[in-house]
């Protein structure tokens, strides 16, 4: 199989600080990996690279046959086809629900306004929330805002879906409502990377899970292997805590 | 101090009905003082006298500030104006000023001033001389323009307001092409019937305009061409190029370090040594550039508050929708940024308003300016008053209309509902 996503010796700084190390990965279609690691540990950058949130600075990084560097033109063209979910759901506030999901088809995509809003609405409908579509995100709790944040990634029907803590700033009782969008996400095959810490929801859904720590991949396992018989010591501590 | 009991909720029936009569007759005698010019205490010295509503009025709002009485307008009144002793006080003074100062202002105003006549020689009464705004109201209008052509700036309004009433009751589809029409076209539609020169309309040169109609067509200009620079500086100041950065950030600190008479004043002065021979900017545009482009730098500022005001997660989400630049800025970020500092925005336009006065400096003559030469006028010295309460009051409409405005869009716009 060929792979969608393709990372090879990335290094990235902050300055001085030192937030990438070595990381190399490998994601092919429909492949659904899991990042589990401590606060810092620099799961948020390394999703954040693969759209060029944030820029490396050695290393290739490869999304659908296309290298991301200085020189990418159309870095906008990869990032139509890389979906992403934020912790802080960023809707635009001064939509509606409807208006957030249909704008960026209607002005990257160039689709006419009705054929947007047709996507709009079946993806509204996908995670639930169809009957919220003329409110503004204001008006949404939590957890329909990030259902709201995941159909406007859909409408752009991107090949890849990356998600950054996307249940981390929710109420406990809104956790599941997203978990189940993604989950039923995932069994329809897309690529997903998904940082988290919601180890249910990555037994269930993850092919490969990767545990970061201190900017390195330190280990990276097929999911019941990590669980049931993780290598490094670190990995230990790490799931003994948090399971 | 036990001398009366607290006003408490036991004694209220006695309490309340005395504390009224002797606030009641405080106003009635500083009532009776400023209208009637009486004097209801003489029989009493004349210190005492002098503040006697003073003290009335004191004892009895001390004796109804009952807390918690249950008398639903007793607790109203003094919670807002009569919680403690200081405050019963400052209410005491303010009601006896507006009481003290009605009098004399209805008096100038209307009772003793004159509004029929056509000179100086009719305003016989200690009042306002009405007379002299009737008989220039022309000229505060229109300036030095010829009265025979007027109606071409009568015309110009005139299809303003219309388009502007129209497209309020427009459907949304066809209120776009007004507005787009009311931006790009109607000004320079505008500006081409007043200064005439073709279509078989006479030339009127710039210097005549004047008056109210150049106060509008100044500051209209001004804030059309204003807001989209200001909008522009103010992302060029956050560009990551610093080629654009850097000349945004000259320009802004420039413009706003030079005090606009100065740069009125080198607009029309030393701006014309700079250009070759033979060519010619009309005065009134250089002014108009000037004003512009010194409002334009307060403008970006303003905006640029706004941008820094949107978190970080907007960009990103809008990148993360594969939008470049352009887009991000027109569709996600200048919308909620602009949004944010319509106060801001309203308080610099405003502020554009009440500054076309000083283009004084270059000769032209707005409203203000076309005051301050008929005050000089031989005919009619000492209108001076008159002429600027005028002009204070056409400002204050503009204004508070606009402030109004603002207001409502603010309302209009937002979705936090």
């Amino acid at each position: 199989m060929g792979k969608i996503i393709e990372l090879k010796n990335v290094n990235k700084w902050f300055d001085k600080f030192q937030v990438l190390k070595d990381i190399d990965l490998e994601v092919a279609p429909q492949e659904k990996i899991v990042i589990c690691g401590p606060s810092g540990s620099g799961k948020s950058t390394l999703i954040r690279c693969i759209n060029r949130l944030e820029e490396h600075q050695e290393g290739n990084i490869i999304v659908d046959g296309t290298e991301l560097s200085e020189s990418t033109k159309n870095i906008e063209k990869i990032r139509a086809e890389v979906g992403m979910v934020f912790q802080q759901f960023n809707l635009f506030p001064h939509l509606s629900i409807l208006d957030n999901c249909s704008l960026a088809p209607i002005w990257v995509k160039k689709l006419p306004k009705k054929q947007a809003e047709e996507i709009a609405m079946n993806n509204l409908k996908r995670v639930q929330i169809d009957d919220q579509a003329l409110k503004f995100p204001g008006q949404l709790s939590g957890g329909q805002q990030q259902r709201a944040a995941i159909a406007r990634a859909l409408c752009m029907e991107p090949k890849i879906m990356l998600f950054d803590e996307p249940t981390s700033a929710l109420d406990p009782e809104m956790i599941k409502e997203v978990l189940d969008v993604m989950v039923d996400l995932a069994k329809g095959g897309m690529t997903m990377i998904v940082v988290t810490h919601e180890m249910g929801f990555a037994k269930e859904v993850a092919d490969y899970m990767i545990f970061m720590d201190e900017g390195k991949i330190v280990e990276r396992a097929k999911t019941k292997d990590f669980f049931e018989n993780p290598k490094s010591e670190r990995t230990k501590l790490f799931l003994s805590q948090i399971l | 101090m036990n001398l009366i009991a607290k006003p408490s909720k036991e004694n209220i029936k006695t309490y309340v009905p005395t504390g009224l009569f002797l606030v009641s007759l405080s106003l009635l005698d500083v009532f009776a003082n400023a209208f009637f010019n009486l004097n209801l205490m003489e029989f009493l010295p004349s210190q005492l006298s002098y503040f006697l509503p003073l003290i009335l009025g004191f004892i009895g709002f001390y004796l109804i500030r009952i807390e918690f009485s249950g008398v639903r307008y007793l607790d109203i009144l003094n919670k807002n104006i009569n919680s403690n002793n200081f405050n019963a006080l400052l209410t005491l003074f303010t009601i006896f000023i507006i009481i003290k100062s009605i009098p004399p202002m209805l008096d100038w105003f209307i009772l003793e001033a004159n509004f029929v006549g056509n000179s100086k020689d009719d305003c016989t009464g200690d009042g306002a001389c009405w007379v002299f705004i009737k008989v220039w109201f022309n000229r505060f209008m229109y300036g030095l323009y010829p009265d025979a052509e007027q109606w071409r700036i009568n015309t110009a309004f005139l299809i303003l307001f219309a388009i502007v009433g129209i497209s309020f009751f427009a459907s949304e589809k066809l209120k776009k092409y007004f507005i787009l029409f009311l931006i790009f076209v109607f000004p320079f539609l505008g500006i081409k019937l007043i200064s005439g020169g073709s279509f078989g309309l006479e030339y009127v040169e710039s210097a005549a305009w004047g008056g109210l109609s150049l106060t509008f067509i100044i500051s209209a200009f001004a804030i059309l061409f204003c807001f989209p620079i200001g909008v522009i500086l103010a992302l060029g100041r956050r560009s990551s190029l610093p080629a654009i950065k850097y000349i945004s950030i000259g320009f802004i600190e420039l413009w706003r370090g030079v005090p606009l008479i100065t740069v009125l004043f080198m607009s029309a002065v030393m701006f014309p040594m700079f250009l070759p021979d033979g060519t010619f900017i009309d005065k009134l545009i250089r002014v108009l550039i000037a004003i512009t482009l010194f409002e334009a730098a307060y403008m970006a500022e303003v905006v640029r508050g706004g941008l820094q005001a949107l978190p970080k997660g907007q960009y990103e989400a809008a990148k993360s929708l594969g939008m470049g630049y352009w887009r991000m800025n027109a569709l996600i970020i200048l919308p909620q940024a602009l949004k944010l500092v319509i106060p801001g925005i309203a308080n610099t336009l405003l502020a554009l308003v009440k500054d076309t006065p000083l283009i004084f400096v270059v000769g032209l003559m707005e409203l203000a300016g076309m005051i301050g030469l008929a005050k000089t006028n031989p005919k009619w010295l000492g209108m001076a008053m008159e002429g600027y309460v005028f002009a204070g009051l056409v400002f204050w409409v503009i204004c508070y209309a606009m402030s109004r405005y603002s207001q409502n869009l603010e309302k209009k716009l937002s979705t936090e509902r």
